[in-house]
């Protein structure tokens, strides 16, 4: 039997997530350079709609018995291992998002498939697949040439554009009975984001603070920067974590993604869960003491110094200019 | 309740981290090492829990630079029992620690009762082969869910009620069954703090219960052909001078997009 390339895709609430055609667009890459059929897998029926959008695949395989609503990891790997034995695959895909965390290494255990995680860059060279993974918080990236060309990747979101995978052509489809899957964890519901004072995503402006910010008390710095450029505070995870401002102010991956104008990032290391939610703002601004750190990687103007030290003068400085107008 | 804690120690990336000589691995010499920050957040969560429906929380690790104290604090912050795996570790991956982890536990029945629950950090930097919550997990035949903000123990029905983080704020409530194995992202409140004074006290009057665990067969890790800081794209322009006069040419910046 034909081996090939699967790409498990994702949805939430009925959408394909965007990490589901970064993945389609590169292993349409990969899967053109070595030959092999490029497969994406849907995780229940009842998608019909959705598997007409997953035409960058030759074919689709819709996972019957699987279960669409959010479906916890062991659920998840145990429909694929199904899967792998009627349809065998060499090359896994899957989205290193908070949905999937889990369905790698159990899969791995399972199938004895190698699991790479964090993969932001897929290469064939001289027919072998080399990945870069981003560690340490963006800080070091690893090289893993994979034996065989076999294993299953986590796709850290936003590492590929989406646009290569978007596809109007209507995949052939084929049920696939995987068997429905015990799983001793049960979803029970949905909790909507608590609606915050500010919506963040709706800000030209964002001051964003990092746990460089240091403590509560000096917050204030941050508001009136805001102030004086008429937008709002967001934050890093460990700032929301500190309990210092609402979850709805949290920027990244379990956060907000935010699109803003002009995004000032204050403290912040720059990690790929953050990075995540901001890298998409037209101008970004930041401010860290360590000139290593990953956040200059994505800003456009950088300032090595402590931000504590800026930010008084820089507010003061806005607030000279509007007198002066 | 009979809580079990995993912790592991991971390099501090607010450090520089180098390359080591032979290209792939990190340069030990400098390196230095913190908890990895959501098992701070495992060890509060572990903590409330024991708070509020009493038992014991036992914190469980391998042997690592920097380690006893970081255990000194999680008895100082009121853990029971403290138990470190001796032996040469560099070098474990997460789904063969897992294995070691869940033979342990097996050997020792007292640890591993109808009331247990298992928490570690959801996810660690280092994490290149995969989390080690899903495959201790599966070796134990307990459930497992991670990304974990929350968690209700209704010890009647033997259940937990726990909530998991998605994107955009968006969390998921799940019905879980004790024993469990859960990935803690964030605790319910932020980790507590602990004065030194206190840790210095631990130390005095408390133990680290050491463990000799053979040195596995195959670690378990992926072939890394080479390890590299990321090349600076050149993206940032760096603004350099003294304070004022980068806050000056901020503004400037900001002004001409019309944006102060
Ligand atoms: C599943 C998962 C989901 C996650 N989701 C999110 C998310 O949604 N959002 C998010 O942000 N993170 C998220 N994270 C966490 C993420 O990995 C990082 O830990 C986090 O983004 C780090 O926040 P930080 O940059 O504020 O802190 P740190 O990484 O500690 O960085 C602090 C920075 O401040 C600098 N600094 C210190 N003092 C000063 C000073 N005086 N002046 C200037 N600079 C200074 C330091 O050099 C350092 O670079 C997630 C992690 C996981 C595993
Ligand atoms: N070597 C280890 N020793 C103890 N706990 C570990 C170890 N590796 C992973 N863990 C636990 O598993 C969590 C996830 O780490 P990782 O598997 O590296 O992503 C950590 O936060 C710890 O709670």
């Amino acid at each position: 039997m034909k081996t090939g390339i699967l790409v498990i895709a994702e949805q939430l609430r009925g959408k394909l997530t965007d990490t589901t055609f970064e993945m389609l667009g590169i292993g349409r890459e990969i899967a053109t350079v070595l030959e092999l059929p490029l497969h994406a897998v849907l995780l229940g029926k009842g998608s019909a709609s959705l598997f007409s959008q997953l035409g960058a695949a030759d074919s689709v395989f819709v996972l019957d018995g699987a279960s669409l609503e959010m479906p916890t990891a062991d659920a998840i790997a145990a429909s694929i291992t199904n899967l792998l034995n009627k349809k065998p695959a060499t090359l896994i895909l899957i989205p290193g998002t908070n949905i999937f965390l889990g369905v790698g290494p159990i899969l791995s255990g399972r199938t004895e498939m190698p699991f790479v995680n964090f993969c932001k860059d897929l290469q064939i060279k001289d027919h072998a697949a080399i990945l870069t993974c981003q560690l340490f918080g963006g800080k070091i990236f690893a090289d893993i040439r994979l034996p065989e060309n076999r294993g299953i990747v986590s796709i850290y979101p936003g590492s590929f554009s989406p646009e290569p995978g978007r596809s109007g052509r209507v995949p052939p489809v084929e049920t696939i009975e995987v068997g429905r899957e015990e799983t001793k964890v049960t979803f029970k519901r949905f909790i909507e984001p608590e609606a915050g004072d500010v919506n963040i995503t709706q800000q030209d402006v964002l001051v964003a603070v990092g746990r460089g910010i240091q403590s509560q008390d000096n917050l204030h710095l941050a508001e009136e920067l805001a102030t004086a450029l008429g937008g709002a505070v967001c934050a890093s995870r460990p700032v929301i974590d500190q309990g210092w401002l609402p979850l709805s102010r949290q920027v990244g991956k379990s956060g907000m993604i935010v699109k803003p104008k002009l995004y000032l990032a204050l403290g912040i290391s720059g990690a790929p869960e953050h990075t995540e939610g901001m890298k998409g703002a037209q101008l970004i601004i930041s401010i860290n003491t360590d000139p290593k750190a990953p956040i200059f990687n994505v800003s456009h103007y950088g300032v090595c110094q402590d931000v504590l030290e800026i930010l008084p003068l820089l507010t003061e400085e806005l607030k000279t200019q509007k007198v002066r107008g | 309740m009979n809580i079990i804690t995993c912790l592991k120690m991971v390099p501090d990336v607010v450090e520089e981290l180098e390359v080591g000589p032979d290209g792939k691995s990190l340069d030990t010499q400098w390196l230095r090492l913190r908890l990895s920050e959501p098992d701070e957040h495992a060890l509060e969560q572990s903590l409330l829990l024991k708070e509020k429906h009493g038992g014991k929380v036992t914190v469980l690790a391998f042997e690592a630079p920097e380690l006893e104290e970081a255990l000194f604090t999680a008895l100082a912050k009121g853990a029971d029992r403290a138990i470190k795996f001796t032996g040469d570790f560099s070098g474990l991956g997460g789904p063969v620690a897992a294995q070691i982890l869940s033979s342990f536990l097996r050997s020792n029945p007292q640890l591993l009762t109808a009331d247990t629950l298992i928490l570690t950090g959801s996810q660690a930097i280092d994490d290149l082969e995969g989390e080690l919550s899903p495959c201790l997990a599966e070796k134990l035949g307990f459930p497992f869910i991670g990304v974990v903000t929350g968690i209700e123990f209704d010890p009647e029905r033997k259940k937990a009620v726990v909530l998991k983080e998605f994107a955009g704020g968006l969390r998921g409530e799940f019905e879980v069954p004790i024993p469990a194995v859960l990935g803690i992202q964030a605790a319910e409140k932020p980790p507590r703090y602990v004065p030194v004074a206190k840790v210095r006290s631990a130390m005095k009057s408390m133990k680290i219960e050491p463990r000799e665990v053979p040195r596995p067969d195959s670690l378990g890790r992926l072939p890394v052909e080479q390890l590299y800081k990321p090349e600076v794209a050149g993206m940032a322009e760096m603004i350099e001078g003294s304070p004022s006069e980068i806050a000056g040419r901020l503004v400037e910046i900001l002004s001409k997009r019309a944006l102060a």
